[in-house]
Formats: C-alpha cells, sequence, structure tokens
C-alpha cells in the first residue's frame, strides 16, 4: 500500500502532499519535512530506495523517489510494493502531469494544486493503484476538463495577463524530460 | 492540445498565491494568510449568497494555505453544500477539500454520506467515480455502515462502466481495511475472482489489489484465483511487446499488473494442480529467460519495468523454496545484479538474497557470493546499500565462513556509517557468539568490538561476554591476559573498562604469576582509568578491589589506602560512598575464611537462550549481580524455612504465617515458599492435586481434625466450570485485586502479586449468610495436566478450614510458579454444604500468562529493531475488533499498565498508538513479547497486533488482550 504520496522543491516547499492515513495536521507537517531531510541529503546517482523516517513508520516502510529538477517526487509505501514498480508508478505520474500541463514545471503545481490532485486521483484511490495506462488517465482528465470548460466558459480570466505572475514564470523551469539524466 | 489549459484558473486564487509566494519572510506570509482567512470567513458569514464559482475559488485558497502547513478550521459546511450542486467543477472542488480535509469523525459525516449517496444513485459514470473515491478517502466506519453493502453491487453489475469497476474495487479494499467485520463477501466471492479475466486491464490492476488483501485475510475462499493468476500471468509474460497496446510500458506488457500477480501468487502455496503448475513454472522461466534478452531499449525505464517483474518471480520463487532449478537459477540472476552498474539493482538484489541466504536449496550458491558482497560493503557510496550488504553477510554467515565475515563486518565497523553502527555491533556480537568454535576468538572479537565502536556496544553485549567467560573455564586465563593487554592503551573505552574490571577481580589471579601482570600492576593499571569513569563503572571498579583483596591480600594495604581516601570514604554519589564504607570495612574485619567466602569466584550464570531475548532484558538492571543476588536468596530461603515446614504440626503455622495478607511484602520470599508448601502432600512434590487426593480418599490430618469431613465427604465430580467463568476471567487480566465471585450465598475475593515466574494469590471466601457453611473444601486444578501430562504451572495451597460461620471470611494462600506458557486458567472447585445441600462450583482462577510479565524500557529504534526481529508470520498474532469499553486515554493507559508490560512513550510515530514491550517469565524460557495497540476512535475500532518469541504466546495474548478494550 502507498502510504502518503509528497511532493515538494529542492527548498523543502510542499507543493503536495496526499496520505492514504490519517494523521493530525502537525504530524503531516512534520513527516514532509523529516522526509525531506531525508532525501535530499542523498547524492545524486545513489538508489532511489531508503527506508521511512521514524515518523512514518520507520523501517517497515520505504521510501522511493525521483529527483526531477526542482522537484523531488516520494512515495512512501508498504513492504507489499515493488520497488522497481513504484519507480515506473512515478515515471507515469510525471509524464502524465507533462501531458495536461505541456511541460510541466513547478509552477503549475503550485497554481493548479486542484488539477494536481485530479490526475493523481486517476493514477491512485486509498493508496492503491487505480490505473497505470497514462493513455486512459489523459481520456479521463480530459472528460472532466471537458465538462468544467463547459461549465466556467464565463469566468476564464488570463493568468497571463496577471503582472505580478511574470517574475515567478521565470522561476518556472520545465522538469519533466529536459532533464533525462536526473530522472534516472 | 494539453489537457489543462494554463488559461482556466480563478484570478483572484493566481493573484493571492503570487502575493504568498512574494512574502519575503515567514511573518509577512502568516499576515497575508490570516488576511486571507479573515477575508474568506468574512465571505462565507456574508448574507449575499455565493455563487459556486466564488465558493470554487475560496475553497481552493484553504486548500492552498492547508497545503503550506496552515490549519483551516472552517469551510467545511461550504465544502459539503457544494457536493450537491449540479456543476461538476463544483461538487469536484466540494470532494477535493472534504477528501484533503475532512477526518473521518467529522459531524459532517452524514451530510457527506447523503450526498455521496445521491451521486452513487446517479448513474453518472463521473459522479460515481467521485463520491468512491471520496468513501475510498475518508473511509470511516459510519461510510463503511452506510456503504458497505452497496459498494460489491456496484462493483459486479453488468452495466457498471469500467472507471465506475476500478473505482469501487479500490473503495470496497479500503472499507474492508477499516471495517472488515461490515464487508461480507460471501455471495460476491466468486464473481470477484472474476475479474481477473476482466476484459479491460485497467479493471484487473483495481481488482487484483482487492482480491489480494482478501485472499491474505481468507485464503480458502479465495484459492479459485490462483489458476485464474497463472492464466492471467501466462497471457501477459507470452504476448508480444505491442498485444497489449497502452499497458505496455516501455515495450514491457503490462509490468504493473505481472508484478501485482507475482504478489498475489505469493499468498499461497504452490499450485496443486499438475497443469497449472506446470504453466506458472514455464511463465517464471520465460521471465528469467528475457533478462538474459538484450534490451529492446536503452531507456531506464525499459529496464527498470523488466526487472520489477524478474525480482518478483524471484521473489515468487524464495517463497515457493521448491523447485531447486529455479532457486539456483534465481541466485545466479541476483549474482548478476550485485555486479550491475545500476545502484537500484545492486540495492535489490541484495534485499532479495537475503532471504534466498536461508532457503537450504541456495544457502550454498548464495555463499559463493560472499566476496562481491564483502567488497559492496566496502566500496559503495550509497549507505542504503551498504547496509544491506552487511545484512546479507548477515543472512549467509555459517560456521563455515564466520570468521572471515565477522572479521570484515569489524574492519568495516572502523569507518561504518553512525547511522548503522549499533546495529552492526549487535550483529558481529551475535555472529561471534553463535559460530564461536574456540571461545578465545570470541572474546578477542567481543573486546575488539568495544575497542571499536565502544559508544555503539550496548549493555547485553558486554553482560553476555562476561558471562561466557564465567561459564568457561578454558578461556578464563585468556581472558584476563587479553583485557590485561587492551587496557594498557592509553585511552580505552569505558566498556573495556568495565570488562577489565570485572574479569581481572574474578581471574586477576590465574595471569599473577606473570611479572608484568603481578597484582600490584594489575591493580594500578585498573586505577589509573578510575578517575576517568562513570559512576557505574567506579562502583564496579570498587567492586574489583575488595575481589583484589581476597585473591591477593598482598595488594590489601595499597587497596585499603585508596578505600579509605576522602574521595571514596566521603564521595558525594551514596552508592560509592557505600561502597568504599561496607568494604573498608569487611576487608578490615572479616577473617580471611569469612572473606573467601563472601568474596568467593561467581558462580556459573544459567545458560540463556538467545541473545535477542538477552537484548530484550535490557535495562532490567546489571544482569550479572541481579541474578546472582536472587540465587543467593533462594539458597537462604531454602535453608530458613525448609526443615521446619515439612512436619505437618508446623503447617498450620506456616499457613497462618502465610495467610497474612501482605501485598507490599519483599516477593523474593515466595521463591522459598513454592516449594515448602507443597511438602505437606506426602507425593506429588508440588502440585494442585494435594487436594483432590488427600480431601476425598484419604483425609489428610488436618482435615480428620475436624470430623465433619469424614461424616460428609463430598462425594461428587467438581462441577464443570461457570458459564460466565471466562467473563470473570477477563475481568481480571489487567488487575490483580478484586471481588472474582457473588452469589446469594458465597463472596470470593483476591489479591494477588507477581514476580518472575512466580505468583501468590490471596483468596478470601466470605460466608454471606448466617448459616454455617460446613465441610468447606477447595481444590485447585491445572486443566493442561490431565492430558498433556506436561504442567504449565505449579500450584500449592493449604487446606482451609472446613467450617465457615456465618457472616465469617476465611482465607487461603496459593502460591504459584510458572513453568512454561499456558492458556488455560486453573481451575478453583469449592464445595462446602449449606443447610445440608452440597453446594458445588467450579471457577476460573484468574491466573492469565500476563502475570507474568516483567515491563522492559526500551527506545523507539530498539522497540522496532526487535519488531523486525519478531517478523516470522507465526509469531505474529493481529486482530481488528470493535471497542467494548472507554476509548479513553487514560483508561487503555491503566490497562496497558495493569497488564504487565511496559508502556512506551515517543515509541509509536502516531501519538494515538500504543506500544509496550515485556518478557514473559517461565521456568524454562523467557519470551519476548512486544505489543501495538492501535485505537480508531472514529470507527471505535482497536488493531491488535503481539509479536512474541513463541508464537503460543502471541495467540493466547492476542485472544486475552481483545476482551479488554
Amino acid at each position: 500500500m502507498i502510504k502518503a504520496i509528497l511532493i515538494f522543491n529542492n527548498h523543502g516547499k510542499p507543493r503536495l502532499s496526499k496520505f492514504y492515513e490519517h494523521y493530525n495536521e502537525d504530524t503531516e507537517q512534520q513527516i514532509i519535512r523529516e522526509t525531506f531531510h531525508l532525501v535530499s541529503k542523498r547524492d545524486e546517482n545513489v538508489c532511489n530506495f531508503l527506508e521511512g523516517g521514524m515518523l512514518i513508520g520507520g523501517s517497515d516502510y520505504k521510501l522511493i523517489y525521483r529527483h526531477y529538477a526542482t522537484l523531488y517526487f516520494v512515495f512512501c509505501v508498504d513492504s507489499s510494493e515493488s520497488e522497481l514498480g513504484i519507480l515506473d508508478l512515478i515515471q507515469v505520474f510525471v509524464e502524465t502531469l507533462d501531458k495536461c500541463f505541456e511541460n510541466v514545471c513547478e509552477l503549475d503545481l503550485i497554481f493548479h494544486v486542484d488539477k494536481v490532485h485530479n490526475i493523481l486521483a486517476e493514477m491512485v484511490m486509498g493508496g492503491m493503484v487505480l490505473e497505470t495506462n497514462m493513455n486512459e488517465i489523459i481520456t479521463q482528465v480530459d472528460a472532466q476538463n471537458k465538462m468544467e470548460k463547459s461549465e466556467v466558459m464565463c469566468f476564464v480570466t488570463f493568468i497571463n495577463q496577471c503582472p505580478c505572475l511574470d517574475i515567478c514564470s521565470m522561476q518556472g523551469h520545465c522538469f519533466a524530460f529536459h532533464t533525462a539524466s536526473a530522472s534516472r | 492540445m494539453p489537457a489543462v489549459s494554463k488559461g482556466d484558473g480563478m484570478r483572484g486564487l493566481a493573484v493571492f498565491i503570487s502575493d504568498i509566494r512574494n512574502c519575503k519572510s515567514k511573518e509577512a506570509e502568516i499576515k497575508r494568510i490570516n488576511k486571507e482567512l479573515a477575508n474568506i470567513r468574512s465571505k462565507f458569514k456574508g448574507d449575499k449568497a455565493l455563487d459556486g464559482y466564488s465558493k470554487k475559488k475560496y475553497v481552493c485558497k484553504l486548500l492552498f494555505i492547508f497545503l503550506l502547513g496552515h490549519d483551516i478550521d472552517f469551510g467545511h459546511m461550504e465544502a459539503v453544500n457544494l457536493l450537491s450542486s449540479n456543476k461538476y467543477t463544483e461538487k469536484q472542488i466540494g470532494y477535493l477539500f472534504i477528501s484533503v480535509l475532512v477526518n473521518s469523525n467529522s459531524e459532517l459525516i452524514r451530510l457527506i454520506n447523503n450526498a455521496i449517496k445521491n451521486d452513487l444513485s446517479s448513474r453518472n459514470p463521473t459522479f460515481m467515480c467521485l463520491a468512491l473515491h471520496c468513501i475510498a478517502n475518508v473511509g470511516s466506519r459510519e461510510m463503511a455502515e452506510a456503504f458497505a453493502s452497496e459498494i460489491p453491487r456496484i462493483l459486479v453489475a453488468g452495466d457498471t462502466m469500467d472507471s465506475v469497476k476500478q473505482s469501487a474495487a479500490l473503495c470496497l479494499l479500503r472499507l474492508y481495511k477499516t471495517s472488515p467485520d461490515l464487508v461480507l463477501m460471501g455471495e460476491w466471492t466468486s464473481r470477484v475472482v472474476h475479474l481477473l479475466n476482466d476484459q479491460h486491464m485497467g479493471v484487473v490492476t483495481a481488482a487484483i489489489s482487492l482480491i489480494t488483501c482478501l485472499s491474505q485475510k481468507n485464503p480458502d475462499e479465495f484459492k479459485t484465483c490462483v489458476s485464474l493468476a497463472v492464466s492471467r500471468l501466462s497471457r501477459i509474460v507470452s504476448s508480444a511487446s505491442t498485444d497489449l497496446q497502452d499497458y505496455t510500458y516501455y515495450f514491457v506488457p503490462a509490468p504493473w499488473l505481472s508484478c501485482k500477480l507475482l504478489r498475489l501468487l505469493q499468498c499461497y502455496p504452490p499450485p496443486e494442480d499438475g497443469a497449472v503448475k506446470g504453466r506458472l513454472v514455464e511463465c517464471l522461466e520465460t521471465i528469467l529467460n528475457k533478462a538474459q534478452e538484450p534490451p529492446k531499449s536503452k531507456k531506464v525505464q525499459h529496464s527498470n519495468a523488466k526487472n520489477a517483474i524478474l525480482f518478483e518471480a524471484i521473489s515468487l520463487i524464495i517463497h515457493y523454496d521448491s523447485e531447486p532449478n529455479l532457486l539456483v537459477r534465481a541466485c545466479n540472476q541476483l549474482g548478476q545484479f550485485l555486479q550491475h552498474r545500476e545502484t537500484n539493482l545492486r540495492y535489490l538484489a541484495l534485499e532479495s538474497m537475503c532471504t534466498l541466504a536461508s532457503s537450504e536449496f541456495s544457502h550454498e550458491a548464495v555463499k559463493t557470493h560472499i566476496e562481491t558482497v564483502i567488497n559492496a560493503l566496502k566500496t559503495e557510496r550509497d549507505v542504503s546499500v551498504r547496509q544491506r550488504a552487511a545484512d546479507l553477510l548477515y543472512a549467509m554467515c555459517d560456521r563455515s565462513n564466520a570468521k572471515q565475515i565477522v572479521a570484515e563486518m569489524l574492519s568495516y565497523l572502523e569507518t561504518a556509517d553512525y547511522s548503522i553502527r549499533e546495529e552492526m555491533v549487535l550483529k558481529v556480537a551475535i555472529l561471534a557468539e553463535k559460530y564461536a568454535v574456540d571461545y578465545s576468538w570470541y572474546v578477542d572479537t567481543i573486546l575488539n568490538l568495544i575497542r571499536i565502536a565502544g559508544d555503539y556496544v550496548s549493555e547485553e553485549v558486554w553482560y553476555r561476554v562476561i558471562q561466557i567467560v564465567i561459564n568457561r573455564d578454558d578461556v578464563q586465563g585468556y581472558a584476563a591476559k587479553t583485557v590485561f593487554e587492551a587496557l594498557q592503551a592509553p585511552a580505552c573505552h569505558e566498556n573495556m573498562v568495565k570488562v577489565g574490571g570485572y574479569i581481572l577481580g574474578e581471574f586477576g589471579n590465574l595471569i599473577a604469576g606473570d611479572p608484568r601482570s603481578s597484582p600490584l600492576v594489575q591493580f594500578n593499571l585498573l586505577h589509573s582509568k578510575f578517575h576517568l569513569c562513570s559512576v557505574p563503572t567506579r562502583a564496579l571498579l570498587l567492586s574489583a578491589y575488595i575481589k583484589f583483596i581476597n585473591l591477593f591480600p598482598e595488594t590489601k594495604a595499597t587497596i585499603q589506602e585508596v578505600l579509605r581516601c576522602d574521595s571514596q570514604i566521603r564521595n558525594s554519589d551514596v552508592e560509592l560512598q557505600q561502597r568504599a564504607v561496607e568494604y573498608l570495612k569487611l576487608s578490615s574485619i572479616a577473617s580471611t575464611d569469612v572473606l573467601a567466602t563472601v568474596l568467593e569466584e561467581m558462580p556459573p550464570f544459567p545458560e540463556r537462550e538467545s541473545s535477542i531475548l538477552a537484548k530484550l532484558k535490557k535495562k532490567k538492571g546489571p544482569g550479572a549481580v541481579s541474578v546472582t543476588e536472587l540465587e543467593d536468596s533462594k539458597r537462604e530461603g531454602g535453608e530458613l524455612n525448609g526443615g521446619g515446614d515439612r512436619g505437618p504440626d508446623t503447617a498450620a503455622m506456616a499457613a497462618s504465617n502465610a495467610s497474612t495478607p501482605s501485598p507490599s511484602a519483599d516477593l523474593l520470599g515466595i521463591r522459598s515458599a513454592a516449594p515448602v508448601g507443597a511438602a505437606p502432600a506426602s507425593a506429588g512434590s508440588l502440585l494442585v492435586d494435594v487436594f483432590s487426593e488427600a480431601g476425598p480418599i484419604a483425609p489428610s490430618a488436618a482435615v480428620n481434625d475436624d470430623g465433619f469431613l469424614s461424616s460428609a465427604p463430598p462425594s461428587e465430580d467438581p462441577a464443570p466450570p461457570l458459564s460466565e467463568a471466562d467473563e470473570l476471567l477477563n475481568k481480571f487480566v489487567c488487575k490483580n485485586n478484586g471481588v472474582l465471585f457473588e452469589n446469594q450465598l458465597l463472596q470470593i475475593g483476591i489479591k494477588s502479586e507477581y514476580r518472575q515466574n512466580l505468583g501468590r494469590m490471596y483468596l478470601f471466601y466470605g460466608n454471606k449468610t448466617s448459616v454455617q457453611f460446613a465441610s468447606f473444601t477447595t481444590t485447585v486444578s491445572c486443566p493442561g495436566e490431565l492430558q498433556s501430562h506436561i504442567l504449565s504451572m505449579h500450584l500449592c495451597t493449604k487446606p482451609v478450614e472446613p467450617l465457615v460461620e456465618g457472616g465469617a471470611q476465611i482465607q487461603q494462600v496459593l502460591n504459584i510458579e510458572c513453568l512454561t506458557d499456558f492458556s488455560d486458567a486453573p481451575l478453583l472447585n469449592i464445595k462446602f454444604r449449606y443447610g445440608g445441600a452440597l453446594q458445588n462450583l467450579t471457577l476460573k482462577l484468574p491466573v492469565t500468562i500476563n502475570k507474568f510479565f516483567q515491563p522492559t524500557e526500551m527506545t523507539s529504534s530498539d522497540f522496532f529493531q526487535r519488531w523486525k526481529q519478531l517478523s516470522q508470520p507465526q509469531q505474529e498474532a493481529q486482530k481488528i475488533f470493535k471497542a467494548n469499553h472507554s476509548m479513553d486515554t487514560e483508561v487503555l493507559k491503566a490497562k496497558l499498565l495493569g497488564l504487565g508490560t511496559a508502556l512506551l512513550d515517543n515509541v509509536d510515530p502516531n501519538p494515538e498508538n500504543y506500544v509496550c514491550a515485556g518478557v514473559i517469565q517461565t521456568k524454562g524460557q523467557q519470551v519476548g513479547c512486544l505489543l501495538r495497540l492501535e485505537p480508531n476512535a472514529q470507527a471505535q475500532m482497536y488493531r491488535l497486533t503481539l509479536r512474541c518469541s513463541k508464537d503460543s504466546v502471541s495467540r493466547r495474548l492476542c485472544e486475552l488482550l481483545a476482551e479488554q478494550f
């Protein structure tokens, strides 16, 4: 079972946290910090697995992670999951995000938390994998977007016109495939 | 076209997020957030009704604020309102808010359930999926109650869309995990299993997680899944890389599903049906063959997916452990991976090999990789991988390679990462002891261990070396010589000083012949370390000094001088001062003979079974000392009481002494009392049936005197236990005193106390009537003895007065010695005549295995390490059950403490959970037990997990405790 899915950037800022077991808010934040601490001190090119931190359940759980440019994608899983399988799953998740957002970057995750949650929900449900086929996932997300479009046409605003975003968007490096070396 | 257009966001939300990101300081950020929270709150409370869009915007803002780690305590109601909207966007954001923010005990659950119910019956697949997701995310008991019967119907209905089926499968799984009692699979079982045959691979993917979980819990009912899984797997494995279209991932057909199928098969033994088994073996061979084929792609994803399947196949082969041919191939494959350039593969290969090493077929094959593994330990850059290498070395160690492996581990220790040192030390210590052929090697190893990693050497490790040296006289001289040499190092670890002090104090005489290690040289060497040591070590050294006075009278003057100096005799530490004063007096007053007796060499320690147990005993105080103390007191007890009590005339006196209720009295006395009390009963030296024999058939002297018995001996057999006997028993699992039984005539109260494997129980029989009871007799028996002739307990009692006056109370003492672990409580049969009618009743005495618990304190890391060590399936017992009593924290804590274990704080990462540790002391062995209780207040359920070094104990404790909460 997948116990938690965390995305945070190189500075430890959470960009997505999804827990499939109940913790109170404080513990969740502590787990994110602990996990960041464990993962971020590791070199590149070491293996993608490590034992979980004490808060999340210690060595009964494994952290399986990938580092893409500015973001860490970390899945915390129990021993019933295949480590390499989860690595593939992370890859599918990122590729799906990349397709859905067109060259996804950290900013997309920040400004579209709800969308990211929706995409994740098409893959993982209650800590178990629902679907691994990227095309199927994208079809579902597309269908939802169509419905959304038809409902909110009148409220469309253009983020690009918002002046304060220009500075931010310069930090928005695409992280998906242009960093093949880091994606191992 | 991208699926998410960047233009459709909400302006207000985007501005807010940008504001936050532009905040220069944490304070500014908090200020901005508070402002926004106030704004949203006022909007929600305002008179003007918000439109769906605004609600959605505010809820999104709240989600963002929550992600940043701020508590959100409002907005829930607005989110619930969004659920009943007809617009997808609003509904969707409402569900999102609830799955992220609402925990399962919210009062809103009922409203949420209503909305879910509507969506489930809406026949709109998107809405149904949203609702199913919400159930799976919250997964509370109330939801299970509301939907557990509905969801299987959706799952197997013919007209359900595939995407809904997928969600329904995982939703059901979640409900089954939280409330297994509510999810009744019976009629659905076969249709659920047949989902493995579904056309849609996504449905199979979701269903297999459900089926795996159900199979683990009800293997027999789901047995048919084996052949279906094998045929599905075989179809995938033999398909070309393009057959499965979208489910082909980087040229590998359906890797995720293949892994899951192989995992499912690991829930079962090898298939019995020859055809199925043949097909499976063929699959496994194909998978192994494919590993040797050239890759279809250079991409790392391709090899990842391929190897994910390969590792699962290898796990299955190891799980079956029956096909030597496949096992050897698996081992060779892993051997290749050990040298692979991918770190991930090296890591996984080391991990898999660990399990392979325990198979008799492949243990030898694993051993051939020893050099590679040692090399990995030395050269891997990644500590996770090094740790796996250390684990594997430990697993592959046997008598033939122990010296090499221990030497390598020792040399690695010098540079090892701090995080794994303690574990390494323990492993070295265990291996050294387990495979020691000559004990001088063992002593060398442990002393090296202390020299290299002294800080990480826990107490049990150095206790153990002392125990072994004391028990084996062939190694004592060598040990004395070696510690003497080790102590010469200018800086040596305090643990070394402890071992040195102890061993020289006992066996320094063995090397005193050499002028280089003459008594005075030894003493000066030890004393040169004295001032650098902590109080406990100094105390130990003082004891070593007094032993020196006995061993070497020539050192007496020097040592007395040392003891006499102010820093000893007036030391501010009470323990040190007391030792100095007492030893000084002892050495000056006692004659040589007395000194030689008092300071005699330590007797051999009783053999202990396992190092893990020894480790579990940690923090019970210096084992070396307490064991001897106990033995001494036993000896004394025997001498003082033994003789006198044997005569029948003093029996009564002893009984009256013993029956004085003294719950606080030092229980060490029990040791002597136990055998003594049994003495009057001629035959069975320690047994309970003392009475059943002596009473009716040949009334013993004491009973005879009264004359009542002879006239009306209770002729009937003891009645069967009362129907409520078990219930009565359960009341006493967590407490020792109270009223065991009461009816109109009789009240039975109990006080009991336990120590180690001994217990004493005071039984108080109260006559509630105004008429006397005649021929009052009681019999205590051990239920198991009749069938098995193996006694789990020694019980002994003294006869009670056969007459109980109206309104009077008499008492009886029962001494208990636990010989081995047991399940059935002893029976207490009571017979008496009340107004001529014979009353005959049998109760269960509340003597349960947990009474012999010794609490064990330990740190979180120790706990989890031991938890892992007790990982064999039969060592674990688990139960999920509904709360029968209050779930209040204090009540729970009191119960867990009453159980006799140590309640460990700050061990479980989830503060709601309780973990406990203890050792059950029986005469024959000690059983380490770890307990974890996970309450789920929302669902009013508990999950209780026990891991004990003996499986019968796990099971029994689990049964007992499940009734308590």
